[in-house]
């Protein structure tokens, strides 16, 4: 057995759970940190995750934020309708996906999943998630900024498992998706598509990715706000 | 050439399809040694075939391998859900062990491992939970505190977390704010 293949399995062991991404790549992260500080002064919030479930990232935030975690899977959903090719039924599925009551989620993360949406389904998720959100809440997104020119060739169809290293970092582990990425939002786009949210932190990555921090506006904030 | 001994293999290894027993027969138990029989003692088996519907509890560690729909009790003691097992029930264990399918709530007072191939739809409260990347899960994890410990945050560190993986390259990439 060569050397490399024996760390690799120690790293594995070491990973407590987590496998066969020994390779991935690791990427820094702005926007990660800034919302873990933003959840780390309140008691038990609810975390709730758009993403695949993964070992680690349950670990850094049940035990380091003592998060309650709530995992759905959306980019499975997303598959599925297009297996399906009930993709047009999308925006009506994510409206009432996530059976949560209103203001009832201190977090959540949705890492890149709108860059998989068509603008009515990302739309309708959106609407959905400001409300289960609570007054102060904060929201996580990546958005992919770049859209190859005529005659580039298409990027694969990939998702991203987002595995938390440390509050700085990522790894990116990517996996087969059942279409790519969709035409990027823009940033007005954005900002329109999550209201009342306030971003209140975004950063553009060299990797074309731009990450956006939400929060939640309370009642105080939206009385304080002067009319327009 | 040294050859195994089959006629000392160890008979604590578990049978997928070994039939329901609390306690070996008696002629059997008698011609053990009396490690084996500590050992057999506490493990048990419900096997492939196994259905059950209703309350389990008990105070072994126990191997489900069968469908099991209700309700699971062994708050002292370790669960393992067998690859072949079906779960439809409330679990209260003392640590749980997933390779099968769980639909239900898991509840464990020391920790919730749900291996690779293993499927859990439902809400799992552990102080210490591991998924691993083949694993399925819908639901909830909430790792309660023990008691006297607030559901407080603890401070956010900047080295790596143990489950990261270590050493993969990282990009060069630096984050720059971006423009309003």
């Amino acid at each position: 057995m060569a050397f490399s293949d024996l760390f690799s399995r120690l790293r594995k062991a070491d990973a407590d759970s987590d496998t066969g991404a020994a390779a991935a790549p690791v990427s820094p992260t702005k926007a990660l940190a800034r919302f873990t500080v933003g959840l780390a002064g309140r008691v038990a919030p609810v975390l709730l995750d758009l993403g695949p479930v993964i070992g680690g990232n349950v670990s850094f935030f049940g035990e380091r934020l003592g998060c309650k975690i709530l995992v759905e899977d959306l980019a499975k959903d997303i598959d599925r309708h297009v297996a399906e090719r009930r993709a047009a039924e999308l925006p009506r599925f994510l409206e009432t996906r996530i059976a949560r009551e209103t203001d009832s989620v201190d977090g959540i993360l949705c890492w890149d999943l709108f860059d998989f949406l068509d603008k009515a389904s990302a739309a309708a998720l959106a609407r959905h998630l400001v409300r289960v959100l609570k007054p102060n809440g904060l929201l996580l997104a990546f958005f992919n900024t770049y859209e190859p020119k005529a005659g580039e060739p298409q990027p694969p169809a990939l998702y991203t498992k987002y595995v938390v290293v440390d509050s700085g970092h990522l790894q990116h582990r990517t996996y087969a998706a059942s279409r790519g990425r969709q035409k990027p939002f823009q940033n007005r786009d954005i900002q329109k598509m999550f209201e009342p949210l306030r971003i209140t932190d975004q950063f553009l990555l060299k990797s074309h990715m731009r990450e956006v921090l939400f929060r939640k506006p309370s009642a105080a904030d939206t009385s304080a706000a002067p009319a327009s | 050439m040294w050859k195994r001994d089959e006629a000392v293999k160890p008979a604590n290894q578990p049978s997928p399809a070994a039939p329901v027993a609390t306690t070996a027969p008696a002629s059997a138990t008698a011609a053990l040694q009396p490690d084996t029989r500590r050992i057999e003692r506490d493990l048990v088996n419900i096997g492939k075939s196994v259905v059950i519907k209703g309350e389990l509890s008990g105070s072994e560690d126990l191997t489900i391998e069968g469908h099991v729909e209700g309700k699971i009790e062994l708050k002292d003691n370790v669960l393992t859900i067998g690859p072949n097992g079906r779960i439809k029930a409330q679990v209260f264990a003392k640590a749980v062990i997933v390779l099968g399918e769980v639909h239900g709530n898991i509840a464990a007072s020391e920790k919730v491992d749900i291996r690779d191939g293993g499927s859990v739809d439902g809400d799992v409260v552990s102080p210490k939970v591991a998924i691993a990347e083949g694993a399925h899960f819908r639901g909830s994890v909430d790792m309660q505190k023990k008691p006297g410990q607030p559901g407080q945050a603890q401070p956010v560190k900047t080295e790596p977390s143990k489950s990261a993986v270590a050493s993969p390259p990282v990009a060069a990439q630096a984050a720059q704010p971006a423009a309003h």
